[in-house]
């Protein structure tokens, strides 16, 4: 196979998660959109290790079951603190929560 | 001599902070320490005298030499040059030197300070501030004495200053009023304004001798011509602020808003004759400069005329004294201006007795009555004889009327004045005119003298009384210094007599005139007193209770009371543009600097608020951030 075609894959997906970081007003949306990232990442790995044929020591998918473990964990502190700002604030839209701006009280 | 001579500006120093910091817990309050340290003084003083006048051409220096680090002289000094850097510095002299012109006038002091002090219990009875009063008295006291005694050009100038801060201390003593608050400035402004030049007088003579020691500096062979000329018409500063003469005066009169003791010791007898006592002091300097002594001779003659015109006119009794004191000073200093060295002291000694008698026997009116105001006086005499008495005997003593005291040595100056204008060589070398102009402006101002003195007298304690309130003599606390104070104010003209004077005050100058009644002289000023004496009385009685004043034109009236106008020259001339510029920098600080400095910092806030405009709190707008920078990045590693 084509190294092209997991590579453009990939892009698109890192370029949905990327709009959707930059874009959605919603955390848990925000969230999806980094594991899109991440998992395009995966993907890059995985295809450069089958094209590197890299038998020894499969250094890309090492690294990409290292980037699902992470992934996994971050979702977890991730979601939790969703979660905890949506009790607080019960809001998850990210643009409601800016309380670590930086302005004067008299621009403002 | 004696080496306690140094107890006589220690003592009164030293009770003077007793009274300060013990005088509301002394039995019988603060006056009870500074008497004490007064009377201590004077009997040293008094026993100064005895061998002060056995050898009075002699200065007996007592006194202690600083030499500091690195200078040459002293063993010590030259141990520690070898090793430590010379820092340069001055050689000083700290103790005292007695003769006898410092020994007499030492007397005239303590005894001037002690019954002021007496009086003041009665004068300022209950009177909220008496520690600090009976304080500053003495500490001037000490300061005065300590000019009086210095042996050394700083001592002297450090009695200098200290007399003029307690002279601002004690004018502002009644510090509710305004008018007190300012005067005591303006006293002190105007004499500060001199102090400057004195001080530099002192630095030009004393590098000039190489030493301050006024032995040294009086040593006028030792010294260039030009150094004396300029260092001699410096300390004229000092001297016209210290003794109110042209064009320092204008501080004097308005000093008289201060208690009225306080006006007898400081402002009458003893701090306005030091800048006369400095001149006497120093009078080897002096004398070698013609120039000085012929600037000297003209402030003196446009002093005199001046303040004895203001004085015919003022309402307020105080005022007329203190013209008349600006007056008879310029006498002592055109005295000297022309050589008649023991003509001047003769008179600075008369002149403190009985100008502080005078204001002492004013006080006393002006107790009684409350006002300050003649045209609110009238027909005193037969409610307070004793004040009356006095009064009088202090008023023929200033205009003039043998056998009291200021006629002897008023007309000394004047027989000194003529001498020279005569053709006769002036020790101090002024020129013949100069006798001339001072002979004419004295014998003119005898006459203006004489009337004022008539006028103040007639408005005071005769006429028509304006109110039958009761009014009672003063009590004893004020009624013995004045008695006290008569006698010498009548009887000091002996001095005059027996030569007595010139062996008492050798002049340090050969060639000085020294005083010896002419009678003929004599019978000349007598004849014009008595005139203008008689010529007031008519006026009085053929208008009685009128001021004889009104008989001058209004505007003229109204110029002289003002000092002919030499306040509100000041006040256009100097002070307005002073504040002028003063405003004018406050601007420039306010707008300028201020506003360098504010801008500055509003600049950087606007920077801030410019550069935070992107910290708005989403984080989106972060992580575009970030990916643009990634791009951007990668784009410079890659392209390349």
């Amino acid at each position: 196979m084509h190294l092209v075609y997991p590579l453009v894959v990939a892009s698109l997906l890192f370029g949905i998660g990327v709009y959707g970081v930059l874009a959605r007003r919603n955390l848990v949306l925000v969230l999806m959109s980094v594991e899109l990232m991440l998992n395009a990442v995966n993907l890059n790995l995985v295809a450069f290790d089958a094209w590197w044929r890299d038998t020894a020591l499969h250094s890309g998918q090492v690294f990409a079951l290292f980037v699902i473990v992470i992934a996994a964990a971050e979702l977890g502190v991730g979601l939790s603190i969703v979660l905890s700002v949506f009790r607080h604030r019960s809001t998850v839209n990210i643009d409601e929560i800016d309380q670590l701006s930086d302005r004067d009280p008299v621009t403002r | 001599m004696s080496p306690v001579a140094w107890l006589v500006p220690v003592a009164p120093a030293f009770f003077a902070f007793v009274a300060l910091l013990l005088g509301r817990r002394l039995p019988g309050g603060p006056a009870v320490a500074t008497l004490l340290g007064t009377v201590v003084t004077t009997v040293v003083a008094i026993g100064l005298l005895p061998s002060a006048m056995q050898h009075p051409a002699r200065t007996s220096i007592h006194s202690w030499v600083y030499t500091p680090i690195g200078s040459t002289g002293g063993a010590m000094a030259r141990r520690y040059a070898d090793y430590a850097p010379g820092t340069g510095g001055l050689t000083l002299h700290v103790g005292t030197s007695v003769n006898g012109l410092s020994a007499l006038l030492a007397v005239m002091v303590c005894v001037v300070s002690l019954l002021v002090q007496v009086y003041s219990i009665g004068y300022l009875h209950g009177d909220r501030r008496l520690p600090s009063y009976f304080a500053w008295v003495s500490l001037f006291t000490a300061a005065m004495l300590l000019v009086v005694l210095a042996s050394d050009l700083f001592e002297l100038y450090v009695g200098w200053e200290v007399m003029g801060i307690c002279s601002y201390l004690l004018v502002g003593h009644y510090r509710e009023s305004r008018g007190a608050g300012l005067a005591a400035i303006k006293a002190f402004l105007v004499t500060r304004l001199g102090d400057v030049a004195f001080l530099f007088g002192i630095f030009t003579l004393g590098v000039g001798a190489h030493s301050f020691a006024i032995a040294d500096v009086t040593r006028v062979s030792g010294l260039s011509h030009g150094t004396v000329v300029a260092g001699t018409l410096l300390l004229l500063g000092g001297v016209a602020g210290k003794s109110a003469q042209f064009p320092l005066q204008t501080w004097l009169p308005d000093a008289m808003a201060g208690p009225t003791p306080v006006s007898a010791l400081i402002h009458a007898a003893t701090m306005v004759a030091a800048g006369v006592f400095v001149v006497a002091r120093l009078y080897p300097d002096f004398a070698a400069s013609p120039v000085t002594m012929t600037v000297l001779a003209l402030a003196a003659v446009v002093t005199m005329l001046l303040s004895a015109l203001a004085a015919l006119v003022q309402d307020d009794l105080k005022r007329v004294l203190a013209w008349s004191t600006v007056s008879q000073l310029a006498y002592m200093t055109a005295g000297l201006a022309v050589g008649g060295y023991q003509p001047a002291l003769f008179h600075l000694l008369n002149h403190a007795a009985f100008k502080a008698l005078l204001f002492l026997a004013a006080g006393s009116v002006l107790h009684a009555v409350g006002t300050n105001l003649m045209s609110e006086m009238g027909g005193l005499w037969r409610r307070m004889p004793l004040t009356f008495v006095t009064f009088l005997v202090g008023a023929l003593a200033l205009a003039g009327v043998p056998p009291f005291s200021g006629a002897f040595s008023k007309d000394a100056i004047l027989d000194a004045a003529r001498s020279v204008a005569s053709g006769s060589r002036a020790a101090t070398g002024v020129g013949s005119w100069v006798g001339v102009i001072v002979y004419a402006a004295g014998l003119l101002t005898v006459v203006l003298t004489a009337l004022y003195t008539t006028r103040m007298v007639a408005r005071t304690f005769l006429g028509p009384r304006h109110d039958d309130a009761a009014l009672d003599e003063s009590s004893f606390a004020m009624g013995a210094p004045l008695v006290v104070l008569a006698v010498p104010a009548a009887a000091l003209g002996v001095l005059g007599f027996h030569g007595l004077l010139p062996t008492w005050l050798p002049s340090p100058v050969p060639g000085t005139f020294g005083v010896a009644p002419a009678w003929g002289p004599l019978l000349v000023t007598l004849a014009l007193v008595a005139v203008s004496v008689v010529a007031v009385l008519l006026v009085v009685r053929a208008r009685p209770g009128q001021d004889p004043a009104a008989l001058l034109a209004t505007p003229l009236r109204g110029a002289l009371e003002s000092g002919l106008g030499v306040d509100t020259a000041y006040r256009r001339g100097i002070v307005l543009p002073v504040m002028a510029l003063g405003r004018s920098m406050l601007a420039f600080d306010r707008d300028v600097v201020d506003g360098t400095v504010n801008g500055a910092g509003r600049a950087a806030r606007w920077a801030g608020g410019v550069a935070k405009l992107s910290q708005n709190g989403n984080v989106q707008l972060y992580a575009s951030g970030m990916l643009i920078g990634a791009v951007v990045i990668a784009i410079v590693v890659a392209v390349p």
